[in-house]
């Protein structure tokens, strides 16, 4: 078959709703079109039974009870949600006593959606650990265990990292925190994850967990918060008041159409999660096997194992971002540079890494997803590894670099 | 970042790429000056070098590298085409403002002909350093 242009490589930024959610999805635009809070009619009642279905589909891929699932609309409010619900519900001063009202533990390679709730809690008077990962990006249990305070009373890590695909070892900060007898609640912000991986939350050991519809092949503007029930009841302030839908976590009519998608996707996600897994590390590894052996001063960034299996996060030496980017316009995918560039913001996540430390890297993150084909990476290869040698030969540090002179030492002129 | 047919020409066919030997060979070679302006850090590196004919001082050959986004590349690329042929004051009178022109580069890609300049005096001076010749007045203290 003849290869589309552009190429799809940004499954981590968002997926295509697979056309099976689509169709379940349709019903409620039109005949089914009720609000599940209408109790004295059939519209209402088939809107509440949708949302219902789709609230034990989603429980399902979670290893959670129906009861524990809040629909959002997505990651980002289920974030927001869970930190400062929990800060202002697990609270050990009030704000205004001028004692720091509880700490919080996260890391510095988090989503903006964790990092800038936990910003804001720090200036309303919480007390905020942001962990720096080691140059592999995982963050393990005894990083957190050194982390941990009298007063600590929230830790949220992503479970995976949108940009270099790392994994940490939640369920063993899961076990740890609940073996320390203490009352921490553990939020884990798994948008790259959920639907992706295997999950239970029960044995993992989570008690808050956010997840988004349209990373795993659903629709965008719905997401759901996992709260969990049982060992221990967790409870949180809700940050939007109003016709208590939610059970009072999250008023607002239910977005009935997005929740059904959602419940979709998790369903196929669920029974097609081992095939895509390892259809997409066995594409992904050939990806980076075959870029990594065609061009020198290139690496890929993050633990090489503990990965998700479709994310390439690629450093290339160098080469400039945005003339890159250029050379591979018949691929959409993502770039982040570790240095500043005039057109390109840095990537904490990579400065974060230690990435930045040598100069003049340029990275692509390349997301492969459902419908990526072997054609589509062959022709990712090919592009990626002709516009480097390409770039590379107008590259006046690339020379240099070959001359044996260290670029760090050079006298630069900047601007 | 869309930009017009002139900045993609020069992106993607790069005119007198290359340069007149490696960075110690250069540094001896009295007929050429050597322009190395911008940062890695920065985002842009150019570099250019010029080959001038002693006998009638004009710049006969010109060549450049870069590290540095579309229209650095082209504002570079496009220099040594407009210094071949030129006298060193003649080159020295290329103004940023006139790249930015030819390319029709976008407000925010300004800088890249700014650099552009740069590496054209910064090329000049050397050649003139290196063949004790006096360095142009309004430049000297700008680099």
């Amino acid at each position: 078959m003849a290869l589309k242009f552009p190429i799809y490589l940004d499954h981590a930024a968002t997926t295509p709703c697979d056309p099976r959610v689509v169709e379940a999805m349709l019903p409620y635009f039109t005949e089914k079109f009720g609000n599940p809070g209408s109790r004295n009619h059939s519209f209402g009642w088939d809107a509440e039974a949708a949302v219902d279905a789709a609230r034990e589909q989603v429980a399902a891929v979670l290893g959670a009870t129906d009861k524990e699932i809040i629909f959002t609309s997505g990651a980002t409010e289920s974030n927001n949600l869970a930190l400062r619900g929990a800060a202002m519900m697990y609270e050990k001063s009030p704000a205004g006593s001028g004692k720091c009202r509880g700490h919080i533990i996260t890391s510095a390679i988090e989503h903006k959606a964790v990092l800038d709730p936990c910003k804001r809690l720090q200036k309303e008077g919480f007390e905020v650990t942001f962990l720096d990962p080691p140059a592999d990006g995982i963050i393990n249990a005894d990083m957190v265990k050194a982390a941990l305070r009298d007063d600590t009373i929230l830790v949220s890590l992503m479970w995976a990292n949108n940009e270099i695909g790392t994994i940490n070892d939640i369920p063993a900060i899961g076990a740890m925190l609940k073996a320390s007898g203490r009352e921490i609640i553990f939020h884990t912000d798994a948008t790259q994850w959920a639907a992706k991986m295997p999950t239970n939350v029960e044995k993992d050991g989570v008690d808050l967990l956010s997840m988004s519809g349209h990373k795993i092949y659903g629709p965008k503007g719905v997401g759901a918060l996992y709260i969990r029930r049982r060992r221990p009841r967790v409870r949180l302030t809700s940050l939007v008041d109003g016709g208590g839908q939610e059970r009072g976590f999250r008023s607002g009519t239910l977005n009935v159409t997005g929740i059904v998608g959602l419940g979709k996707a998790c369903e196929i996600a669920r029974s097609e999660m081992d095939r895509d897994t390892a259809r997409l590390a066995k594409m992904r590894k050939r990806l980076e096997d075959s870029i990594t052996a065609q061009l020198d001063s290139t690496q890929v960034n993050g633990h090489r194992e503990k990965r998700l299996p479709h994310i390439a996060n690629i450093s290339f030496g160098f080469v400039e971002g945005e003339s890159l980017m250029m050379a591979c316009k018949e691929i959409a995918c993502s770039s982040g540079s570790a240095c500043t560039s005039a057109s390109l913001e840095p990537s904490y996540v990579l400065k974060g890494l230690g990435v930045g430390d040598e100069l003049a890297h340029s990275s692509l993150r390349l997301s492969l997803g459902r419908w990526t084909t072997d054609e589509q990476i062959d022709y990712a290869i090919d592009k990626i590894v002709t516009a480097v040698k390409k770039l590379r030969l107008l590259s006046p540090l690339y020379d240099m670099h070959k001359e044996g002179i260290d670029l760090s030492k050079v006298e630069w002129s900047g601007h | 970042m869309s930009y017009g047919p002139k900045i993609i020409d020069h992106y993607e066919n790069p005119r007198n790429v290359g340069n007149f030997g490696t960075q110690a060979d250069v540094k001896t070679r009295k007929d050429v000056g050597v322009g190395l302006v911008g940062a890695p850090e920065c985002g842009d590196v150019m570099q250019l070098q010029i080959k001038v004919d002693q006998a009638s001082g004009k710049i006969e050959d010109a060549k450049f590298k870069c590290f540095g986004c579309g229209s650095a590349i082209a504002s570079s690329s496009l220099a040594t085409e407009w210094l071949k042929g030129k006298t060193l004051d003649e080159g020295l009178a290329i103004k940023n403002t006139q790249i930015v022109e030819e390319l029709s580069l976008p407000p925010v890609k300004i800088h890249c002909s700014v650099l552009a300049e740069d590496a054209i005096r910064a090329a000049i001076a050397d050649y003139k350093a290196k063949n004790g010749l006096p360095a142009d007045a309004d430049h000297a203290k700008a680099h």
